[in-house]
């Protein structure tokens, strides 16, 4: 669906869902995904519903993704790193600290 | 020439409920709103549907409080099945934590006394140690010295509530025109009429219910309601999975699960902005509520101004020299919504008034009657 207009200079390489995607240094998560031919990032907390990067803004949080065993990070506000590794947000996360007092 | 036979004056939570509550008697009501820059405390609410702690002195405001928590669940029943719109109602009971000795002493203190003065009618409420509290609320932090647990408390969605009321008030025939602020109301014989800056409509009742609007309309026929906006400011986290099994008054979780923290009391006139001192002071009190949630992002903030009164109690009032003009405001928007929509709107179409309303008129902060 989307298209780059010109190829990356210095191509950055990281991990999704053990998938390589290839992206510009400039790129942000989001952009990179979406480039790369991926319609589903997270699934929807309420519905359950599979969800992609919408507004591209920080405002909609469509596009959460755990990125690097963090959990629930906007990956239309997060640029790209080498080696980094990304998965979809698979519904709420639990807090991490969850445990007693 | 009559163009309704009650014009509802105020969109938000009070307004729309009694509004939906005359449709469903079949009333022609007419719902005159404010734009979207109007001040909105019904967008700015906790979502809370609670009852304990309230009423201190005014055992009629408990009762009412209670009546409508009891009236909730067919309300939202009653929402769901004319718009489809679930408002995410639930009543598992509510907590209120005390994190220092002074606040659990006046929590008993207070507690205690509203259940004395309910006299023969039911007050039901326990405290919890500790121990009792980590089996209901896991996670609890080390600073909470012990907790009150009320089961006639609960919570909603105050914004899919006032889309449900609205919604259900059209799908009852009910007629909405917002961006309708009102400018003058003239008493007349048999109707009332009330100009907005683009038109004029007449009917036989009227109910001023326009928030911290309402002291200004008021004072047009001739009653002094004196209100006061109150700051409060809120945080928002992202979701996170389920894990309050009930609310709190410092911390709640949606259903959709996300953490809301409260809250603020400050007095900053109109001003509704945020303050990032207030925010600090809100996320430093659940976190030592729950210290589980230091690792959650903040994603929303805002402020609202409460609609208060100089005792905290509600206003419903039918002028004295124009009957037929009613007075109807609170700062409970969500929690009285359900006696909102079927005590008031029978009153307000001549039935029963509510016997507690004698208590609730503006009489009582006349100065010849302070004692």
């Amino acid at each position: 669906m989307f298209r780059r207009l010109f190829e990356p200079q210095n191509p950055v390489a990281f991990d999704f869902e053990g998938e390589t995607v290839t992206a510009g240094e400039d790129d942000t998560v989001a952009a990179a995904l979406l480039a790369h031919g991926i319609r589903h990032t997270r699934t929807s907390a309420v519905s359950g519903s599979p969800r992609a990067a919408h507004c591209l803004i920080g405002a909609c949080f469509e596009c959460l993704v755990e990125i690097d065993g963090r959990p629930n990070r906007q990956a239309c506000l997060t640029l790209v790193r080498p080696g980094m590794r990304v998965r979809r947000q698979a519904g709420p996360a639990a807090m991490k600290n969850g445990g007693g007092a | 020439m009559s163009d309704a036979d009650v014009i509802v004056i105020g969109g938000g939570l009070v307004g729309a409920s009694i509004a939906w509550g005359l449709a469903g008697e079949g009333a022609r009501t007419l719902l005159l709103d404010e734009g979207d820059g109007a001040l909105r405390a019904s967008r700015g609410n906790f979502g809370l549907v609670w009852v304990q702690g309230k009423g201190l002195g005014c055992p009629e405001y408990a009762r009412w409080s209670l009546r409508s928590a009891d009236l909730w669940g067919d309300f939202a029943a009653e929402l769901h099945e004319a718009t489809g719109i679930d408002v995410g109602h639930e009543r598992p009971g509510g907590v209120m934590l005390n994190l220092s000795g002074a606040e659990e002493r006046e929590n008993i203190k207070t507690l205690a006394q509203i259940r004395l003065e309910a006299g023969n009618q039911p007050y039901d409420y326990e405290m919890l140690d500790r121990r009792q509290m980590a089996e209901l609320l896991p996670g609890i932090g080390p600073d909470v010295v012990s907790a009150s647990y009320s089961p006639y408390d609960g919570h909603a969605n105050p914004l899919y509530l006032l889309r449900a009321l609205h919604a259900g008030f059209a799908a009852k025939g009910g007629r909405y025109r917002p961006g309708e602020k009102v400018e003058a109301i003239e008493a007349g014989t048999g109707a009332t009429t009330v100009r907005t800056g683009t038109a004029s409509y007449a009917a036989p009742r009227v109910v001023i219910s326009a928030g911290l609007g309402t002291t200004a309309l008021a004072a047009m026929v001739g009653v002094d309601a004196p209100i006061v906006p109150l700051h409060g400011q809120i945080l928002v986290t992202e979701r996170t999975a389920p894990r309050l099994a009930l609310p709190t008054n410092l911390v709640r979780q949606t259903r959709e699960g996300v953490m809301m923290l409260g809250y603020t009391v400050d007095d900053f006139g109109f001003d509704t902005r945020t303050r990032a001192d207030r925010s600090r002071n809100v996320a430093l009190g659940a976190l030592r509520a729950f210290p589980c949630l230091r690792d959650l992002r903040v994603v929303r903030s805002w402020a609202a101004l409460r609609i208060m009164t100089a005792d905290g109690f509600p206003i419903y009032e039918q002028s004295e020299d124009h009957p037929g003009i009613f007075i109807a405001t609170c700062h409970s928007g969500v929690t009285l919504a359900a006696v909102h929509a079927r005590d008031v709107s029978r009153w307000v179409l001549g039935h029963d008034m509510p016997a507690t309303f004698r208590r609730f008129s503006t009489r009582r902060f006349d100065v010849q009657e302070t004692v």
